[in-house]
């Protein structure tokens, strides 16, 4: 921290209004970024430079600043999330650009998820994709003893890994096919691991994955470039789980 | 306006009776009639969602609210290190009784017995349900749950999940009110702020909300409303809350009537990443679990400007350890806050800015090896590493405290209501259950109880009392549209204000100013100063701001201006009732009572009770009221963690 510079950067940034109007590519000099800040950091440094000025600052989505909520986005320089591995924009720093450096930033793009203004999409379709299957049919008030439930260590663990996904959609906005089978599969890997998701677990598979090919999300063509952007370091073989856990699914309920 | 009384509605009976006896006599309402009823729940965090989820099962309709584009981003989601509960699966001593006490212990004998009692006995079903819901706990090889320890208690109750704790409670109360969603039971509404709260014939009916993609305000009614909308630590600008955290939701109901209690009860959290210039928009913590396996200190000398490892440890002061041997470093948040603060205006501090003291693996490292921290701590450290570009498995972490939780909140009585009818508060939103200080892992234990075990009960209660089966309002009611155009009109004097200072330069120096004045030590000069300097700057606010862009579509200085205008009020309520508690307890440190050894001292005598303030006008002071504490059942000592 004690070795803080400042950089001037060249950014050239999406800019659209709103949902129906055209978007363009809008050139902007920084100058005096602490190396030290996060990148989210830089563009409210360019945002109260444009209101001093009154222009209109760029809408972009973050809220928790700790790489947790997943609200944060960005495509930098043609990588979801920029180029650090396993870290999402707001835990990004600017000490991993150099002074002078141009960054482009674009919003993701995916048929599902429109753009509302500047760097800001809806992602609401992840939400449906949830609500027709990712979770155990448990009203509250119906659990056994939690220590009734065994689990092996390394089923909870894997269950885990699978769990930690934020939801952002690097893997959609990274993808050619705007494929969500990364999200998608997370969920089902970490229930068809654990033994509260069993009862449930063809017709989840099933339902899960019917809707999101229904909202407009592609096909996987295993280029991995899902898992390759991924904040959380989600594992692609969750979609080989997933499409073991479909077939065996639509066999069993088709046969 | 109204005379108001602090009736808390505790039960009758023995502490172990209350809640029992309680849901025995609170009146039910049949299956087919819970349909007919609407509740609007604001917030989707642990409080919100689990109560939007158990609702909807239940049978009501809910109409959920988040200002995120998902309810699954709500700021629990970065809770890092374990929820409580009094299994003992560990049997190391711990019971029901012993988590009540330990939280009335930690608050500093500042919160009411029953409500904490009443917290302890439902953390068991939590745990319950949580697993039922497929969150993915620590195991032990044999397949049992995992526990660790947390500051404030000797006994290993605490739950986790590795680092995420908050992150998967919550994507398991998501999914549980999603599953809702599935059944048309809850309707998410996204991306959508309230901005008033709507009375009709004093028992709040329903809010105004404005969608914040398009810039509309809408009307939405209900037969009750809910807040489960967090803490206002982010009055202070810099916090480790998320971004759009805020205090509007509470403000508008605290301006219809609902009383604010303990406003100044703030929670500083010790181990946070210190701060490190002036862009920096927020503060980040590490979770208080590293306080197990990590030893806090500070070099001996004064402006002793060596690297860690060049310092020997006998001119190391491991002051935490040294004061305080029985809970080392695990000692409570505001004891372990105050000490750094202590270690640092002694010259002691460490780092580039001299704000900050060491909290050190070393040790834990040599004595466990490296594999067992990395599977303890590794995404917190790697998180520590992206930060600071510092690596902690090689040199100390360096740490300081940060505004992190809020104590204070709506008044409810027992029932979860606030001063106003059919107004609850639910979560971090409430004052009720930590006092003057919040021990760790007991903010996810809160929000979840109030949501999945208490509301269900004392919500239908209310329903059935106030005959609110027939009695119904719409959205056509007049008092919806005064409040609407009342709402649009002060967005619009937001924007027309064109003044020449942007709204984050109000924050950042109300900020200061609350750091200053208002933070970890207070004293009455400086809060007398901070009122003055709080109003001075909200009057400027008023004709100086500059706020950009329309009214129409996504307007992000717009927002911030309205929650800022909000804050700049209650950053002076705070800094009142700071003035008016004339004693130091839990994380409210009044300089003018201490003990000989610099620690915190009460004064049972004048103030064992709950401050909660009705609002007048903003212009005119607001009315203290008071609300006396009884324990009944635990005898008030001078806290000790020696």
């Amino acid at each position: 921290m004690s070795n803080e510079k400042l950089l001037s950067l060249n950014l050239k940034i999406w800019r659209q209004k709103g949902n129906k109007e055209k978007g363009e590519m809008v050139d902007y000099r920084l100058e005096g970024v602490s190396t030290d800040s996060s990148f989210l950091e830089m563009l409210d440094l360019l945002n109260e430079q444009l209101v001093e000025k009154g222009d209109d600052p760029v809408a972009f989505d973050h809220d928790c600043r700790e790489g947790i909520c997943g609200m944060c986005s960005l495509m930098i320089n043609g990588q979801a999330h920029g180029p650090e591995k396993e870290t999402t924009t707001c835990q990004l720093h600017m000490r991993k650009f150099e002074d002078g450096d141009t960054i482009v930033i674009e919003p993701w793009r995916a048929k599902a998820f429109p753009v509302l203004k500047d760097l800001m999409v809806d992602r609401g379709a992840l939400d449906d994709i949830m609500a027709a299957g990712g979770y155990v049919n448990v009203n509250t008030g119906n659990a056994p003893d939690a220590n009734e439930i065994l689990i092996g260590k390394e089923s909870a663990d894997l269950a885990m890994d699978a769990a930690a996904c934020i939801g952002c959609a690097a893997c959609v906005a990274s993808c050619k096919n705007a494929s969500a089978m990364l999200f998608t599969s997370a969920k089902i890997s970490q229930l068809a691991l654990l033994p509260q998701g069993q009862v449930e677990r063809e017709q989840r598979v099933i339902n899960m994955v019917e809707k999101m090919d229904e909202l407009g999300f592609g096909n996987c063509t295993n280029e991995a470039e899902c898992e390759a952007s991924c904040p959380k370091g989600i594992d692609i073989s969750n979609i080989a789980r997933m499409n073991r856990e479909y077939i065996k699914a639509i066999t069993k309920t088709r046969s | 306006m109204s005379d108001v009384k602090l009736n808390s509605n505790v039960p009758e009976g023995k502490l172990q009776e209350k809640w029992d006896n309680h849901k025995f006599k609170s009146k039910l309402i049949n299956p087919a009639n819970k349909r007919k009823f609407n509740v609007i729940i604001v917030g989707t965090g642990l409080a919100g969602a689990s109560a939007a989820a158990t609702l909807a099962e239940l049978g009501y309709n809910v109409d959920s609210f988040c200002i995120q584009d998902s309810p699954r981003r709500a700021h629990s989601i970065a809770a890092q290190g374990g929820v409580n509960a009094a299994k003992n699966y560990p049997n190391d001593g711990d019971s029901v009784w012993r988590l009540f006490y330990d939280t009335v212990k930690g608050g500093d004998y500042r919160s009411r017995e029953a409500n904490v009692y009443r917290l302890a006995q439902v953390a068991n079903s939590i745990i319950d349900q949580c697993a039922a819901q497929g969150v993915p706990f620590a195991r032990e090889y044999g397949g049992t749950l995992s526990n660790r320890s947390f500051g404030g208690a000797q006994v290993s109750r605490t739950f986790y999940a590795r680092g995420q704790t908050g992150q998967q409670l919550l994507l398991g109360a998501y999914s549980a009110m999603m599953k809702e969603v599935h059944k048309g039971k809850v309707k998410v509404h996204t991306r959508q702020e309230m901005v008033d709260m709507v009375m009709v014939d004093g028992r709040a009916r329903g809010i105004i909300t404005r969608n914040i993609v398009t810039g509309e305000f809408e009307k939405h009614s209900a037969d009750a409303v809910l807040l489960c909308t967090g803490g206002y630590g982010n009055v202070y600008f810099l916090s480790t809350n998320a971004m759009t955290s805020n205090g509007s939701a509470a403000w508008k109901a605290y301006k219809k009537g609902a009383c604010f209690a303990n406003p100044c009860f703030t929670q500083i959290h010790p181990t946070c990443i210190p701060v490190h210039g002036d862009n920096q928009s927020k503060l980040t913590l590490m979770s208080e679990s590293l306080r197990n396996d990590g030893r806090v200190w500070v070099p001996k000398k004064e402006g002793d400007k060596r690297k860690p490892s060049e310092i020997p440890d006998e001119e190391r002061d491991y002051y935490l350890e040294r004061k305080y041997p029985s809970f080392g470093n695990l000692v409570p948040r505001d004891v372990a806050s105050r000490n750094a603060k202590e270690a640092v205006d002694d010259g002691r501090g460490v780092g580039a800015t001299g704000v900050a003291v060491y909290l050190d693996f070393r040790d834990a490292i040599k004595r466990d090896g490296e594999q067992a921290i990395r599977d303890r701590y590794d995404n917190l450290f790697q998180m520590y590493e992206r930060i600071t570009d510092e690596d902690p498995y090689q040199v100390p972490m360096r740490i300081y405290p940060a505004v992190h939780y809020t104590m204070g909140g709506l008044w409810v009585d027992y029932n979860l209501m606030t001063t106003t009818k059919g107004c609850f508060a639910l979560g971090e939103a409430n004052f009720s259950d930590h006092g003057a200080n919040r021990l760790g892992a007991s903010a996810l234990m809160q929000g979840l109880a109030d949501g999945y075990f208490v509301i269900p009960y004392t919500l239908g209660n209310y329903f059935s009392n106030e005959g609110l089966m027939t009695d119904k309002v719409g959205t056509d009611h007049p008092e919806f549209e005064k409040a609407l155009s009342s709402s649009k009109e002060r967005f619009n004097k937001l924007l027309n204000i064109n003044g020449s200072k942007s709204v984050d330069s109000f924050h950042r120096e109300l900020g200061n100013i609350m750091w200053e004045h208002v933070g970890m030590s207070r004293n009455e000069s400086g809060l007398n100063q901070a009122i003055d300097k709080i109003k001075a700057l909200r009057s400027e606010f008023w004709k100086d701001v500059k706020v950009t862009g329309t009214e129409d579509g996504i307007n992000v200085e717009l927002e911030k201006a309205n929650r800022v205008a909000d804050f700049l009020e209650l950053g002076e309520l705070m800094a009142r009732d700071a003035l008016k508690r004339k004693e130091s307890c839990g994380g409210h440190f009044r300089e003018e009572s201490q003990t000989d050894e610099n620690e915190a001292k009460r004064n049972d005598q004048d103030f064992c009770h709950v401050a909660a303030w009705e609002f007048t006008d903003v212009s005119s002071e607001p009315v203290r009221h008071v609300e006396e504490l009884n324990y009944e059942n635990v005898e008030l000592t001078q806290r000790s963690y020696k």
